[in-house]
């Protein structure tokens, strides 16, 4: 029997079970770069109209910031950035599923009832990331046909597929690694999860600074080094090919290594008794949320600090070009790049914090499939009392995430412009100001743990419904009615000039009234509903 | 004293599946109550509607003399229960639980709680995901034996426990009972129920199919016999309490009630006994045969809706 034995029916078992889900992420980011390129050959006709997108949106600092160098003005160099952002949620989809098929399957002891059967002992994550490369390849064949569907030349659209399906390959290795280290799926995701926002931030600094040697560090800076497009450097490939051979070789040993369902670090023992402070409903969702808490507050904090310290040089890169220098002189000089810079970035940070108060308020529903809030209920904890115990973290928590990031990113770049006291609030103003935004949605899978607990976990696919609408609005020229269904529309540009604070206490309203919806039908209905 | 447990003509349904169909259970003051059934009668439905968990849809129940869903958080300081399945916090340690659970309902004795850590041979330092299923099972016994309260509620308390275990746990139950603490014990071992329980209910489907002490259970007890005789077989099916008698050759297999065990043995070795084997009824065989006659009853009624 060799050690990959039995992969043939995990392979098909891992695709029955993702039969819907695999599918439809391969194609709603296979076919995105499509409709970017149609949406630029249909706008952007003349000559003069490419120029004028080029100078003021795609060398705009805080559009590199997000999506990426530029190396041209062609149709297809322009593609190439507007998918930047599109790389991290390929990267995020592959970690995510490969690490859903070892570590969670082990967590959940459905790997040693397998395991039980003839299965080899690289067979899992064999599987695991077979699947996932196949789908990443899947995704980048589909985005080279689409690309040349709409006219763009085959040799860059096959450059740009392979890249991009190359950076899934290499961050599903990464979710096969992480989920070596850690006893829990949660631990694992946290790991690989972290290591793609190191990458972020590290492409981020070098693509915005003098220098871009930490995007040569950063799996996610190697597809826009291609250069799709714009005399394709092919030998850049070979960087996530090293990459996924190295990373596989570390956590193949550790597969075997450690026993099934152990972690590489130790688990340490706890007190025997219980501290004061867990009495209660609210002390326990201190205890589930406490960790989580600290570790994307100390997450964020680095990324504000990264942020804020390399806001100025974005203000600046524009120097010495007369042609841009007016068109910022306009929008406010190097200052208002600066801001227009910093108020890209933090909206990201309020996209990510919003996804960690969905998360927080979703706990719920994982407290009540696993069967833990039912011995809860049954003590004389009231329902709402517990209910809202997980609310108030997955409200605080963007709250104290966003003002963290605001809080660093103050104190950096008020420092490179030497004027932390009058930046320190604003920066924290401008993070505090993404938070009704997420508490809406946070609000909303509240209200549909409580009416459709089923369903809880539709809550994600809202928010990226939202997100997709903020990238593909400005783009693909969306009515306003339907960018306004987004919370993240309305979200106040507090580091302009005029903004209105309407919002302020709209969203909050709303997010209020789904929660309170969500606690009303949450009383009334069964536990556990499964 | 009022009727810790009273529920009658109780109906739940789930979607189309009827889960409980019309039950009655009465559990008296300082028993121990049986609640015996096999997988998916209807148990831990019941249970929870008595936790407030779940909305009957039908009928009466009362719960140390309140409403179970109205008055939920003022019966509960009352109560203990222990789920069949515990899962814990993967973060926090066995002992930080006991002492949640326990303040969280009407208060911990710590004395107890000492003593129970130790016959239960448990380790209350570990975190919750360093639990093998048995020793997740001790954290909610404990948790619940040390609690101050009137009434235990437990879901198939043991399974996962070894039978060293079952022994500390049964010590424990009767040490509730003699404290004066009212117990429903739901369960398939039928050993332990013959061990702890004053009275019994047996559901089937939906609906309680028998309710008694032991005793009155007692004639659906049969002990099957199979063995191999010298001479050749005869005088065995006259026998009353002789059921499902199969001759082959000199083997013969029967079953037979208790009462009738003792005539059809020594019938058995006057013919001659080479060899011999008896067993006790399991609980799903005593089901079974409950059952068949239950529903060798209720078959023509149904039919003829």
């Amino acid at each position: 029997m060799s050690t990959v034995t039995g992969t043939r029916h995990l392979l098909r078992l891992i695709l029955r079970r993702d039969r819907l889900l695999l599918p439809l992420w391969v194609l709603v980011l296979a076919v995105l770069p499509m409709s970017y390129a149609a949406s630029f050959f249909e706008l952007l006709q003349t000559d003069a109209q490419r120029a004028a997108y080029v100078t003021g949106t795609a060398r705009n600092p805080s559009i590199i910031a997000l999506l990426g160098p530029l190396y041209g003005d062609s149709i297809g160099a322009l593609t190439a950035q507007r998918s930047g952002f599109l790389l991290v949620i390929v990267a995020l989809a592959s970690l995510l599923t490969v690490i859903r098929h070892t570590r969670t399957e082990e967590e959940a002891g459905r790997r040693e009832l397998l395991g039980s059967t003839v299965l080899g002992r690289h067979a899992g994550l064999t599987a695991a990331l077979l699947v996932t490369y196949a789908a990443d390849l899947l995704l980048g064949l589909l985005t080279t046909a689409g690309l040349i569907a709409t006219g763009l030349p085959a040799t860059g659209s096959v450059a740009y597929g392979l890249a991009a399906g190359l950076t899934g390959v290499v961050f599903a290795t990464i979710g096969g690694l992480a989920a070596q280290l850690t006893e829990t799926a949660g631990g694992g995701r946290g790991i690989a999860i972290a290591v793609l926002g190191g990458a972020f931030g590290l492409r981020l600094v070098g693509d915005t600074a003098a220098h871009d040697w930490p995007s040569w560090l950063s799996p996610l800076g190697w597809a826009a080094r291609v250069r799709a497009y714009e005399g394709e450097r092919w030998w850049v490939l070979a960087l996530p090919l090293a990459a996924t051979v190295l990373v596989a070789a570390v956590a193949y040993p550790l597969s075997v290594r450690r026993d099934l369902g152990a972690g590489l670090l130790p688990p340490r023992l706890g007190p025997a008794t219980a501290g004061r402070a867990l009495s209660g409903p609210f002390g326990l969702a201190w205890r589930l949320h406490r960790g989580q808490i600290l570790w994307w507050s100390v997450g964020f904090g680095l990324l504000g600090l990264i942020l804020g310290g390399a806001a100025q040089a974005a203000g600046r890169s524009v120097e010495g070009n007369p042609q841009l220098e007016e068109i910022m002189a306009r929008i406010g000089g190097a200052t208002g790049l600066a801001d227009a810079y910093l108020g890209a970035t933090l909206s990201v940070a309020g996209l990510a914090a919003t996804g960690y108060g969905v998360q927080a308020a979703l706990r719920m529903r994982s407290e009540e499939i696993a069967g833990r809030a039912e011995p809860l209920l049954a003590t004389g904890a009231h329902r709402s009392t517990w209910l809202l115990s997980h609310v108030l973290f997955a409200l605080l928590g963007p709250v104290v995430v966003l003002a963290v990031t605001g809080l660093a990113a103050g104190l950096t770049y008020g420092q490179s412009v030497h004027d932390v006291s009058g930046q320190l609030p604003r920066m924290v103003g401008a993070g505090l100001a993404q938070v009704p935004a997420a508490w809406v949605l946070a609000g909303l899978a509240v209200l549909l743990y409580g009416l459709l607990p089923r369903l809880a976990s539709a809550a994600w696919a809202v928010l990226a419904v939202c997100v997709l609408l903020g990238q593909l609005g400005a783009v693909l020229n969306l009515n306003q009615w339907l960018l306004d269904l987004s919370p993240f529309t309305h979200t106040p540009q507090v580091l302009r000039d005029t903004w209105s604070p309407t919002p302020l206490y709209t969203l909050p309203a709303v997010a209020l009234a789904l929660a309170l919806a969500g606690l009303t039908t949450f009383h009334h209905r069964d536990v556990p509903t499964t | 004293m009022e009727t810790p447990i009273e529920v009658s003509g109780l109906v739940k349904t789930f979607g189309r599946t009827r889960a409980l169909d019309g039950l009655d259970l009465t559990v008296r003051a300082g028993e121990v109550h049986g609640f015996l059934g096999p997988n998916g009668s209807g148990k831990s439905t019941t249970i929870r509607v008595l936790l407030g968990l779940l909305r009957a849809d039908a009928g009466a129940v009362r719960l140390l003399g309140g409403d179970p869903w109205r008055d939920a958080v003022a019966l509960h300081r009352r109560l203990a229960y222990v789920p069949g399945d515990v899962t814990l916090w993967p973060n926090l340690s066995g002992g930080e639980v006991i002492d949640l659970l326990g303040r969280m309902r009407g208060g911990l004795d710590p004395k107890r709680r000492a003593e129970l850590l130790e016959s239960f041979e448990l380790d209350p330092r570990k975190k919750g995901r360093a639990y093998s299923k048995g020793n997740r099972q001790k954290v909610g016994l404990v948790a619940a034996l040390a609690s101050d309260v009137e009434l235990l509620i437990l879901d198939e308390p043991t399974s996962g426990l070894d039978p060293l275990m079952e022994e500390v746990f049964q010590h424990w139950v009767r040490r509730a009972k003699r404290d004066g603490r009212t117990v429903l014990l739901s369960s398939h071992i039928l050993a332990e129920v013959e061990a702890l329980c004053d009275r019994v209910t047996i559901i089937r489907n939906g609906r309680a199919v028998e309710s008694g002490t032991l005793g009155d259970l007692r004639h659906l007890h049969r002990t099957s016999i199979e063995a191999e005789v010298a001479a050749p077989l005869d005088g065995l099916a006259e026998l009353p309490g002789v059921h499902d008698l199969r001759v082959d050759g000199h083997r013969v297999r029967f079953d037979v009630d208790t009462a009738a065990l003792d005539t059809a043995l020594r019938r058995l070795t006057e013919l001659g006994v080479r060899s011999l084997v008896s067993q006790p009824p399991t609980l799903e065989e005593l089901f079974l045969r409950h059952y068949e006659s239950a529903s060798a009853e209720s078959a023509p009624a149904e039919a003829v809706q």
